[in-house]
């Protein structure tokens, strides 16, 4: 397998030679580098991680005891707001489309990505986008608030956002599929060019059904404020888009990055390699859910032709994306059985990172059966911060695993996973208590009055779960750094193993 | 960065392989889910209208379009129209394309560019003749919405011809691809539309 030239990856903007504060900043600001525009994502999108796990901790001290005063109580609807619009579009979307920015060109041999000013544009849609979206928030804005124009505002941030990472997905899509090296077919790409390309495909196709209901309720809330429910009706018309299936879109690549990691740990081509296209493909059919705006239950009472009705919509929408998860896992594993694989460090975050996603998905599948009634309980909150950090959790197994190949630097091995399995015990104290909670009928989006039995517990649990994870996404954002400055210089090897079929 | 990996032999040539055309299709996908999924809430919306008796009395009505709302037809056929004519000019600039006739690719454009313009007005003329506020009803405000979400689709169109023309006017004539990119763009928008003429204008 050819390495890949390094330096002539990088554009004019890369190399500039001014050396002032202003070129310097310039530089990285009109970059065409699908390095730098991909770095520029994934850097604000951990900015926007941290703010939202900060907020995760806040509603769960909140909720810990009814006397803690940290939050006025009309701002409840728009915090849990602040916590699904950011986790979704603040963080996870960018991180994954911003790794894939960065990664993919080099993967398929490309020295360009394809409409590099596009990207770029995209990306800062999607920034200044997510600034509109938290200035609104400010100003008594988003779902639920109190200030028609803040939330006019909102509305108009939130479609910035969805053009922004729009553009950046048809950026992806188009080099992946037309900026191959030549020879290289779809089939040969590597799997995580695969992941990416059924990522942003399905982005393309999903976010402009969410741009459509944003649409009709911006019409609606500037001028008659009552056939989609005015402010209140945001979340009704655009929730879909930031919970289940969505967010299962979202986690593709988080397969993409295992299969890559463990193709490289095994030094050779994956067992089945056909199975693990075909499990991705299959985790997207997820996207048939989304476009469809509607949740389908398992209904278990009444006649068994009434069950049967419900369960195959049921089966189709809500267990067909966890198969492509379990053919994954099981080929990942039966990969590792070969005795030629060496350790990673960043595996044990790729693999935790799937391993959380599975857990959601899982949760999810539970959610949709009616008799279990666990809708519009905590339940379905730790659906979304399982799939949700899962997926953190796995970008930053991917960053651990490429960005010695952008900066040339190894990342620490054993802080690596010391860190990975800290954020690990992270997601899982801060989800696991509300599946429990969820069963003793502890409210959705509720911060006070009757939180269930044992309800400060479980509270008092998944807050310390949210600060284990705050602490985690920080310190690994540290060693980043560090390793990026001063870390060991990395050997010849690893690059060779970027463009590596796995 | 380890400098003896520049050192290592660069990959293959790359191929580059008809990117205009293919973002254009993906762009083109990414519309027709947006209009797509408006009107299928306006179907929704539209089917859980409340019923109401018609005014001899006869049969129940849905309650969804004003009785004081009247559609003009002619305009609205017009514009289905004039999608097909555009339809046959950018036909036209990606046959004259194929066969380096920039003069031919610049007059197809130049024509298409116009029906293009025909449309927006076409469509002013359709919301003057209506003469309906957005805060009316429930109808209004979904119609506007719809209806000014394609035209904002035809003005980007209409963006996208100019850059093809004014590049086949500087006699690009590697620009097929770009060309066929533009076609498949309106080609799209000319479906996209003709679903929603049927949902929004025929059906009502």
């Amino acid at each position: 397998m050819t390495a890949i030239d390094m330096n002539s990856v990088m554009t004019k903007s890369d190399t500039v030679s001014g050396t002032n504060l202003f070129s310097k900043i310039s530089s990285w600001l009109l970059t065409t580098s699908h390095h730098r525009i991909g770095r520029l994502m994934v850097s604000v999108s951990l900015l926007w991680t941290v703010a939202v796990v900060v907020v995760g901790v806040v509603l769960g001290v909140e909720r810990i005891s009814s006397s803690t005063d940290l939050i006025d109580p009309g701002s409840t609807t728009q915090l849990f707001s602040i916590f699904r619009v950011g986790l979704i579009f603040g963080s996870v979307a960018p991180m994954t489309l911003g790794i894939a920015l960065a990664i993919v060109p080099m993967q398929i041999g490309s020295q360009v990505l394809a409409f590099a000013r596009g990207a770029a544009f995209g990306a800062y849609l999607w920034f200044f986008g997510m600034i509109i979206v938290g200035v609104s928030y400010i100003g008594n804005g988003g779902p639920g608030g109190g200030d028609p124009q803040m939330v006019d505002l909102f509305i108009l941030g939130l479609g910035l956002v969805i053009a922004g990472l729009l553009v950046v997905s048809a950026s992806i899509a188009t080099t992946i599929l037309t900026s191959r090296r030549a020879g290289m077919t779809l089939i040969d790409a590597p799997i995580f060019v695969w992941s990416s390309l059924v990522t942003s495909i399905s982005l393309i196709l999903t976010l402009p059904v969410m741009a459509g209901a944003l649409i009709y309720v911006a019409v609606d809330h500037s001028y008659e404020r009552s056939t989609f429910g005015a402010t209140d009706g945001i979340n009704a018309w655009i929730g879909w888009a930031l919970t289940s299936p969505q967010i299962f879109l979202l986690a593709v690549s988080t397969l993409g990055v295992l299969a890559q990691i463990v193709g490289t740990m095994v030094r050779g081509r994956q067992p089945l390699r056909g199975g693990l296209l075909i499990g991705i493909g299959v985790m997207s059919t997820a996207l048939i859910g989304t476009v469809t705006q509607s949740f389908y239950s398992l209904q278990l009472n009444g006649n068994l032709s009434d069950v049967a009705k419900s369960l195959l919509p049921f089966l189709l929408f809500n267990a067909l994306p966890m198969l492509g998860v379990l053919i994954v896992l099981g080929l990942c594993l039966l990969a590792m059985k070969n005795e030629k694989a060496k350790p990673s460090a960043s595996f044990v975050l790729a693999f935790f990172g799937v391993g959380m996603v599975l857990t959601g998905m899982l949760g999810n599948v539970l959610l949709r059966i009616n008799d279990l009634k666990l809708s519009n309980t905590v339940f379905e909150e730790a659906v979304l911060v399982y799939v949700g950090y899962g997926v953190v959790l796995s970008s930053l197994g991917a960053i651990a695993y490429f960005g010695p190949r952008i900066w040339g630097r190894k990342m620490p091995t054993m802080p690596v996973i010391g860190l990975g399995l800290i954020g690990v015990l992270g997601v899982v104290f801060a989800a696991l208590p509300y599946y429990i909670a969820g069963f003793t009928d502890q409210p959705a989006g509720s911060i006070s009055g009757q939180l269930g039995d044992n309800s400060q517990i479980w509270n008092s649990v998944a807050t310390a779960g949210q600060t284990i994870f705050l602490v985690f996404v920080v310190a690994f954002v540290g060693l980043v750094i560090k390793s990026s400055r001063s870390g060991e210089i990395a050997d010849e090897a690893i690059f060779e193993t970027v463009q590596a079929n796995s | 960065m380890s400098t003896s990996a520049t050192a290592l032999n660069s990959g293959p040539k790359i191929v580059v392989r008809r990117q205009a055309l293919v973002l254009s299709g993906l762009m083109s996908a990414a519309s027709a889910m947006l209009i797509g999924s408006m009107l299928a809430i306006w179907l929704q919306f539209r089917a859980n209208a409340p019923l109401r008796e018609s005014s001899d009395g006869s049969k129940m009505l849905r309650d969804w379009l004003p009785e004081s709302i009247k559609i003009p037809e002619v305009a609205t056929n017009t514009m289905m129209l004039t999608f097909v004519i555009t339809c046959i000019m950018v036909q036209w600039a990606v046959y004259s394309s194929r066969r380096a006739d920039s003069k031919h690719v610049t007059l197809a454009l130049g024509v298409a560019l116009l029906t293009e313009i025909a449309l927006i007005n076409a469509q002013i003329a359709v919301y003057m003749q209506m003469d309906i506020g957005v805060r009316d009803s429930s109808y209004t405000v979904m119609f506007y919405a719809v209806t000014a979400t394609m035209s904002t689709l035809i003005v980007i169109g209409l963006g996208f011809t100019l850059m093809t023309m004014f590049r086949s006017l500087a006699s690009r004539n590697s620009d097929h691809d770009l060309v066929l990119a533009h076609a498949v763009y309106w080609y799209a928008l000319a479906a996209i539309f003709a679903t929603m003429w049927f949902v929004v204008y025929v059906q009502k």
